[in-house]
């Protein structure tokens, strides 16, 4: 079904298949539009609610991944870079209840995924997300009551296991 | 009255896929020519968050990122769709140009700058995932069909850029031997009036590459191997 990336997420609709997340968030988006839409109607709020998703799915796995998967200064650096993300996204959060204002939408969906993984990364780290961007994760927490959302994430703790087990099978500890 | 803005710059693949897109769709728009060592504040303003161009200014409002410009473009100018309405089709129009940005771009990058068994290496790398497009386009003219599409416009770089700059080091990563689908989809299209208006003159593409943001090192390695492959003509 993905010959090719051979990764997953992979969609399967009436047998055809839909690969890359964010593309499978828009199609599902565009297929089911009349409950809660994800992305704004209008086109201007829409491109700016794809170039945040985009600047999440180029940044935030990357970087995060560096701060587990590195040692000493490049950790260091990694974590720095990791708290210049959340700030940035952050100050595009504002004061809005979420990304995409005050319904949940294509930005929210984009980055909530990763709030599972903070733990781990701030175990790594030793960072406090909450300390350095108190207003994200008060975000993060708000999208938690959303049972779509509370359903769907893993367990942070079951995550930093994951990572632990995953670092000593490549040798890295 | 609408007010249409590009800040671009003429060599440019990326803004030169705005400029493709917009004309497709008949919008009038004022081009102006950013500096990359001396970027204007404009530009720093309209795009705090990667610095960097191509930016379209709509009535005002700055949208960033070529990929985003060409969804917005296709959904405000109706004329001409770059994009499939089936939602389907539009998710593997999405898929193929995401895959052309992510993995062709940055495997036929590297291709500039290796020699020797790592030029091999890497040039294998390169062809595996260009058999992917190879395949996608058989018994069409374009990716987009008949006509020019969304992954016909983020692929300029590889029609354009890529294929004058291999002659230029007489590379031989995408021949019309090992890739003849792709090397006739280029041809095809760096012919469409459409898009040859936008394509720099070849001996001026060259003189300026690398951009020196990438490093002087890059400048001076890129350089020996432009007169190594003359010399050896």
């Amino acid at each position: 079904m993905n010959p090719v990336h051979k990764k997953i997420p992979v969609l399967i609709h009436n047998g055809k298949p839909v690969c890359e997340s964010l593309i499978i968030v828009q199609y599902i988006d565009e297929v089911w539009h009349d409950k809660n839409p994800l992305l704004p109607s209008d086109p201007y709020q829409r491109a700016q609610a794809r170039f945040w998703a985009d600047f999440v799915d180029k940044k935030v796995y990357d970087c995060g991944r560096r701060i587990w998967a590195t040692k000493g200064e490049e950790k260091e650096a990694a974590k720095k870079e990791f708290i210049g993300i959340m700030k940035k996204l952050e100050g595009e959060l504002g004061n809005k209840p979420y990304f995409g204002g005050e319904d949940f939408g294509y930005v929210d969906v984009a980055l909530i995924p990763f709030y599972c993984w903070f733990h781990a990364y701030e175990n790594f780290g030793n960072f406090k997300t909450e300390t350095e961007c108190p207003k994200l994760v008060e975000w993060a927490k708000r999208c938690m009551q959303r049972e779509s959302v509370s359903k769907s994430l893993a367990d942070p703790h079951k995550v930093y296991e994951f990572i632990v087990s995953l670092k000593k099978k490549l040798g890295n500890e | 009255m609408e007010e249409v803005k590009l800040f671009g710059h003429p060599a440019s693949p990326f803004s030169c896929r705005v400029e493709i897109a917009l004309k497709l769709k008949g919008v009038h728009y004022d081009f102006i020519a950013e500096d990359p060592s001396n970027k204007s504040p404009q530009l720093l303003q309209y795009n705090p968050v990667h610095k960097k161009i191509p930016v379209l200014l709509h009535n005002g409002k700055p949208i960033a990122e070529s990929l985003v410009i060409l969804e917005y473009i296709d959904e405000v100018w109706k004329t001409n769709p770059i994009l499939p309405q089936n939602p389907h089709e539009k998710a593997k129009a999405r898929f193929w140009a995401n895959y052309v940005e992510e993995k062709c771009l940055p495997a036929l990058f590297k291709t500039f700058w290796s020699v020797g068994e790592q030029y091999d290496k890497d040039k294998a790398e390169a062809g595996e995932v260009l058999k992917f497009l190879e395949d996608e386009l058989q018994g069409k003219k374009f990716f987009g069909g008949d006509s020019i599409g969304l992954v016909d416009i983020v692929a300029n770089f590889m029609a354009f850029w890529f294929r004058t700059i291999q002659e230029a080091l007489g590379l031989d990563v995408l021949t019309k031997d090992n890739f003849p689908k792709l090397w006739e989809w280029a041809e095809n299209y760096v012919n469409c009036s459409d898009i040859n208006q936008f394509l720099p003159p070849k001996d001026k593409l060259i003189a300026i590459f690398p951009p020196p943001y990438m490093g002087q090192h890059l400048v001076a390695f890129f350089q020996s191997r432009l007169a190594a492959a003359a010399a050896a003509k």
